[in-house]
């Protein structure tokens, strides 16, 4: 595979993405993303979940097409309509869930995968010596179902390398391996990128971007906040530009609060994972006291969910014990899925969770003052909504987050847990729900907020704490960014 | 009130399509298709005799199937089994009749429509089991027991509750005092009545109660429902499955108490899958479930009409019963992708 050179005499990028902006209705998922990959390099695209890496990763896998922007293939600005034209053009993609088919073969797999139609041994002879020249040993004979996790991920890598690859997209690879398996990955991808092809890896773990990466993107709420070479980064660099950069408009740093009662105590607190039932919180310690806002800082997957699902008698621990006075409420991150049933009326989103809560009734609901309540609600929060009768569906994100945290605090709760309830959102919606979390403490709630926005845990949390590999490590007062990312990063593994 | 105009919009229109796709089948076929309709209207709607012994007889087992079906896919199970629980009402309702005599008069056929009820949800027990320990798909195991009923009631007419003869594949007569009288004036049975009280009750358990609410949150967003810490989703899915095959069972038991007065084997001619129809065309609805159970009626008794008048294969009818419900769902499709295209995507 030649290099080519643009008429100056430069080196083209093998990928090019000039301006890509894309909204989904009036969410604006993308806005100008810029980014160049060199031919045979590891290009690394981190970011937090929601930061825009999937849709970027869909538009150059041809699965959606960009609102307004250019994409260049070695120079030549191209518009891929199909996941077929991206193929067509050298763009492979490996997802994060293995898309074989189970009852077959590898060598099914992988024929079907490439569009080859020969006899069966002429077709195992091809696999076998495809998967020696890509350096990935796989048993062509063997049915996909028997294979571990980390072989599957190996298959879906021969697929896409099947046919001439010029771009090689992987999404988050190494999410479902183990330590050992990632670093074989992380070699293969190097010397991939060493042959020719352009590795892009898509990962919000910042070791292995810079460990495995030449360059670097960094992505943040839909915008690129680092691109640069990996060589001049460092895993704070990296933290900061995901997690939120340096000099953004903040509030008013939150005052300390008057200690009060305590009303959750977690004492070395072991919760296992929902996925796999790995332990994703490891005897953790927590106090929360009625008056104030522990916010709790981490990337992605640091053991915050769990815990929090805990606190919101959602995950039963498995070790240690929890102590959870009065009533708690939940905000859950996932407001479409886990807050709110789209398809059903604001009156009934309101309802649930509260069916058997006055003013609704007991065993037979009183819909009147319901929709009563709901409009009331709406009112008092400040939730943009044709009426109660409407569906949760019609509602924008900032609206639907309001009518969660408005249910929620309805409940007269006594803690409020909170998990990144301001994904997503505008500036306004951000700070109106930030207000309410206020509000709520000051009230005499003791409130507990997961947020992988640093700029939100400072801005809100009168207490930080730092989730990292599944422990919790307690920042201290008034520390500062870089102390907590250094916490971050400090946890024992 | 334009909600009611659309709800009843669509299955009228879905009729009109149906029927003319019936009338097209017929021409193409050679036959004369406006004497075939006259003669499928007749037999529908052509005397009284007509409308009550055929038509809203036939509607009984219809309601009540596709009120089962409503009741369990509120929760978003799928009930597939109702052709099994109607047979395993009939065979308990058989059972009771059969062996009690003696039993007094006002007592009688209560007691037979409650043994087919109960019966209904003992057989969708296992699949309700499978689902809630196992995550067994209902969809797949109620379906498969069917085929189990089928059997389990041509052992019970060739053994245990075979007629006294023991000549015929059929039970004996269950007592007089349990078979459900004619309505005065009619010649439709009192499982009518029950029918149709059953469907008012459904609709106040949908719009009124919490346990109608709590069915309907998990079965619209299971996630949001366990999340809301309140609602066990499995409990809901649960009673709502061992609901629908109570009422499938008692319209087993209701068929053998007021028109077979015995157990046969294919004492059902696909009620309980028709049923399913029935209740997708109401969109679920209670209320509309009536009005739908007495359509699928009045297609079944004209059908019989159309062969014995017009000489047409009474098995026609299908094509219509068939257009009308790929119409509905067509249309259902639509509205979704619809609504849709107007909410916003998530990011």
């Amino acid at each position: 595979m030649g290099v080519p050179l643009a008429p100056d005499g430069a080196l083209t990028a093998r990928l090019a993405l000039e301006g890509i902006t894309h909204r989904f209705g009036p969410a604006e998922a993308l806005r100008d993303v810029s980014l160049q990959v060199a031919p045979g390099s590891v290009h690394a695209l981190l970011g937090e979940n929601g930061a825009g890496k999937t849709t970027l990763l869909r538009i150059v896998a041809g699965l959606l097409e960009p609102s307004a922007g250019t994409l260049r293939l070695d120079g030549a600005a191209r518009r891929f309509r199909s996941p077929r034209d991206a193929r067509a053009a050298g763009i492979g993609m490996v997802h994060q869930h293995s898309t074989a088919i189970p009852a077959l073969t590898v060598a099914e797999n992988v024929a079907l995968a490439a569009g080859w139609a020969v006899r069966p041994a002429e077709l195992a002879r091809r696999v076998a010596a495809l998967a020696e020249r890509v350096g990935l040993p796989l048993d062509p004979a063997a049915r996909v179902e028997t294979l571990p996790v980390a072989l599957k991920q190996r298959l879906e890598i021969v697929k896409a390398l099947a046919v001439e690859t010029r771009v090689l997209l992987l999404d988050e690879p190494t999410a479902v391996l183990a330590p050992a398996e990632i670093a074989d990955l992380l070699t293969l991808v190097r010397r991939l990128a060493a042959s020719g092809t352009s590795v892009v890896l898509i990962t919000h773990k910042l070791d292995e971007a810079l460990a495995a990466a030449d360059h670097v993107t960094v992505l943040r709420r839909g915008r690129v906040t680092l691109d640069g070479p990996a060589r001049l980064q460092t895993a704070e660099s990296l933290a900061t530009a995901m997690l939120g950069g340096a000099g953004a408009p903040r509030d008013a740093a939150p005052q300390p609060a008057p200690p009060g009662a305590t009303l959750v105590e977690a004492s070395g607190l072991t919760v296992p994972r929902e996925r796999d039932g790995a332990p994703g919180l490891r005897d953790a310690s927590l106090v929360v006291r009625a008056g104030e806002i522990v916010a709790v800082a981490g990337v992605e997957g640091s053991g915050q969910r769990e815990l929090l699902r805990a606190v919101a008698g959602l995950a039963p621990p498995t070790a240690g014990t929890l102590r959870v006075e009065g009533t708690v409420a939940f905000v859950p991150e996932d407001r479409t899925t886990e807050g709110l049933i789209p398809s059903l009326s604001l009156t009934e989103n309101v309802v649930l969770g509260r069916d058997d809560q006055a003013p609704f009734g007991r065993r037979i609901l009183d819909w009147r003052a319901a929709a009563g309540a709901t409009a009331a609600l709406l009112a008092q929060h400040d939730v943009r909504a044709p009426g109660p009768g409407a569906p949760a569906a019609a509602l924008s994100g900032g609206n639907q987050q309001k009518l969660v945290l408005a249910r929620a605090l309805a409940r007269a709760p006594r803690v409020v847990v909170a998990e990144n309830p301001t994904r997503g959102l505008d500036l306004a919606a951000t700070a109106a729900v930030h207000a309410r979390l206020r509000a709520a403490a000051a009230a005499g709630c003791a409130v507990l907020l997961a947020s992988t926005d640093l700029d939100e845990v400072l801005a809100v949390g009168t207490r930080v704490v730092v989730a990292a590999r599944g422990r919790l490590l307690e920042a201290p007062p008034g520390a500062d960014r870089d102390t907590i990312g250094a916490l971050m990063l400090a946890a024992p593994a | 009130m334009p909600r009611l105009v659309r709800a009843l919009a669509l299955p009228a229109l879905s009729l009109v399509v149906g029927l003319a796709a019936l009338a097209a089948g017929l021409a193409l076929a050679g036959y004369d298709a406006g004497a075939g309709l006259a003669a499928l209207g007749r037999g529908a709607f052509g005397s009284t005799f007509a409308f009550t012994a055929g038509t809203l007889t036939r509607a009984i087992p219809l309601i009540l199937i596709g009120l089962g079906f409503a009741l369990a896919l509120r929760a978003g199970a799928l009930n597939v089994g109702a052709e099994g629980q109607f047979y395993a009402g009939a065979v308990a309702a058989t059972a009771v009749g059969v062996a009690l005599p003696a039993l007094p008069g006002p007592a009688a056929a209560p007691a037979v429509l409650a043994a087919g009820a109960l019966a209904g949800a003992a057989w969708i027990a296992l699949p309700v089991v499978l689902r809630v320990r196992f995550g067994v798909l209902e969809a797949i195991s109620t379906l498969l027991l069917n085929f189990v009923a089928e059997a389990f009631v041509s052992l019970m007419v060739t053994g245990p509750l075979q007629e006294a003869q023991r000549i015929y594949p059929q039970s004996d007569p269950i007592a007089r005092g349990a078979w459900l009288p004619f309505l005065p004036g009619t010649r439709v049975h009192a499982g009518l009545v029950v029918a149709l009280a059953m469907a008012v009750l459904l609709h106040v358990v949908f719009a009124r109660t919490r346990w109608g609410f709590r069915l309907l949150v998990t079965g619209a967003g299971p996630r949001a429902a366990a999340v809301s810490g309140r609602i066990d989703t499995r409990r809901a899915v649960a009673t709502a499955l061992l609901g629908s095959g109570a009422l499938a069972g008692l319209a087993g038991a209701a068929e053998v108490a007021g028109v077979s007065h015995a157990l046969y084997p294919n004492l059902s001619p696909g009620y309980g899958f028709t049923g399913i129809a029935v209740a997708l065309l109401a969109g679920g609805r209670p209320l509309a479930i009536v009005a739908t159970g007495v359509l699928f009626g009045a297609l079944d008794s004209g059908a019989a009409a159309m062969q014995r008048e017009a000489g047409i294969p009474a098995v026609a009818v299908f094509v219509a019963e068939a257009v009308i419900i790929l119409a509905v769902l067509i249309a259902g499709a639509l509205a979704r992708r619809d609504a849709r295209a107007e909410a916003p995507e998530p990011a």
